[in-house]
């Protein structure tokens, strides 16, 4: 049934003489959907930074099935959505045109399905709009409509429902489910209160390193 | 069989990568068309410096036709390295450089790509414009071919070079002068060899040797900053 897909051990990092968090051991299985809690600056995003591949600024082991994530480097990036602080959206360029170069950045996306991808955000009607004339949550949006098009297993999604409307988030918190169902892993941090609380597992770095 | 099914493999990840180089290519060159401004300061730039210098030194034709290789070269290679430091910086701001650090495509290609858009927009426009300021510097006629050619060979060399610079110092919130302090160094061979191409055109000397020259950095170049330029984004976004 539930397989590891990401397994971290002994996890430590330290930011400018601060230790963010040491001895930080957890897997995360396929059909979980784990939400990183903590204050700010407790480290939510360094932690998913790290585990995405994108800073090397620690110490410990990451694994995905089960090898060394830097061995089997380009099978994890096929495998991994990464939503970020900045949503990684071209300003001068149309959510279709942003859509599109995703697709090609990344093989397992299926540039057929990206209008539909845009209209489920809700964004039917905005195609052919510069996004730096929509707004800050609809810029999100479009990083979002990522999540439709998609095949990749991983998610880790950093604050994605900031500047998100109330209907949205609901509609986005369904959707880490059924990845969840399908035999996704989910792993993401917010502040916002979530409807779907009862069903995700939670990993405090407050606990966890306030040793 | 089983050889024809790795041809086959192999052909299809061929394609893969050229659509890559052409998707990246397309998007940078739309967003250079389409934020008109990052075009057109380079090329004022260098029309400025032409401009300027008989004003600012000496209108003697004679004088300035000696002078012409030299301030068309080191014109040509400042306008390049004002330009270096938006390659990757609205990349970087905006998260797409994330992204792109986050596919399984390889990122030489990538790199590749974006270098290809940015000498597109800064150094074939400069080489195009460069009889342009020849003529208005008295570069003699024969002069001219030697200028365009060095400028062709030499202007990718520096966008190569100049973006390893670019990629270094993208993390830091003021890298321009940082980046100048890196990479001038380094465009001092391309602009020797480049000025003394058009030099001995001018004299009339061969000039095989300095276009083999000029050839030989821009093949180094190529094969070795896109590794250089993925090292350093790493290493930039990972700070």
């Amino acid at each position: 049934m539930s397989t590891s897909l990401v397994q971290v051990e002994n996890l430590f990092c330290e930011r400018d003489e601060r230790v963010l968090f040491e001895d930080l051991s957890f897997t995360a299985s396929a059909g979980e959907v784990i939400q990183v809690e903590g204050q700010n600056g407790s480290g939510k995003t360094t932690l998913l930074r790290i585990l995405s591949g994108l800073s090397n600024n620690f110490e410990g082991d990451i694994f995905w099935k089960g090898q060394p994530v830097a061995d089997v480097r380009d099978d994890f990036f096929r495998e991994l959505l990464y939503f970020g602080h900045h949503p990684g959206v071209k300003a001068v360029l149309t959510p279709e045109e942003n859509l599109q170069w995703y697709a090609a950045m990344h093989p397992g996306v299926d540039g057929g399905l990206i209008n539909g991808a845009l209209d489920k955000v809700g964004l039917c009607g905005y195609e052919d709009s510069p996004c730096h004339t929509l707004s800050a949550g609809q810029n999100r949006r479009v990083s979002l409509a990522r999540l439709y098009l998609s095949h990749a297993k991983l998610w880790i999604l950093d604050e994605p429902f900031t500047a998100i409307d109330k209907k949205g988030v609901a509609e986005k918190e369904q959707l880490m489910l059924d990845h969840a169902d399908r035999g996704g892993c989910v792993i993401f941090t917010t502040h916002h209160e979530l409807a779907i609380g009862e069903n995700i597992r939670r990993l405090n770095l407050d606990e966890l390193a306030g040793t | 069989m089983e050889q024809i099914v790795t041809k086959e493999q192999s052909k299809s990840a061929d394609e893969s990568v050229l659509n890559l180089f052409w998707a990246v290519l397309k998007r940078d060159l739309m967003l250079a068309y389409r934020k008109k401004s990052d075009l057109f300061n380079p090329l004022i730039f260098f029309l400025m410096v032409a401009t300027l210098f008989p004003l600012g030194v000496s209108p003697e034709p004679d004088f300035l036709a000696e002078v012409a290789p030299g301030v068309v070269w080191v014109a040509a290679l400042l306008a390049t390295l004002l330009s270096m430091d938006s390659l990757f910086r609205s990349d970087f701001e905006d998260g797409t450089l994330e992204q792109t650090l986050l596919s399984p495509q390889p990122l030489f290609i990538v790199v590749l790509a974006k270098v290809l858009a940015h000498w597109m927009m800064s150094g074939l426009p400069l080489t195009l414009l460069a009889p342009l300021l020849g003529v208005m510097l008295f570069l003699p006629a024969e002069g001219m071919s030697g200028l365009m050619m060095s400028l062709l060979l030499g202007t990718p060399t520096l966008s190569l070079i100049g973006a390893i610079g670019a990629a270094l110092t993208v993390g830091l919130r003021k890298g321009g002068v940082l980046i100048s302090l890196l990479v001038l160094p380094l465009y001092i061979p391309v602009l020797i060899f480049g000025t003394s191409a058009v030099q001995a055109a001018v004299t009339g000397l061969p000039l095989a040797g300095f276009f083999a020259l000029l050839g030989a950095m821009l093949a180094l170049g190529f094969v070795m900053a896109p590794l250089a330029i993925s090292a350093a984004l790493r290493i930039s976004v990972s700070g």
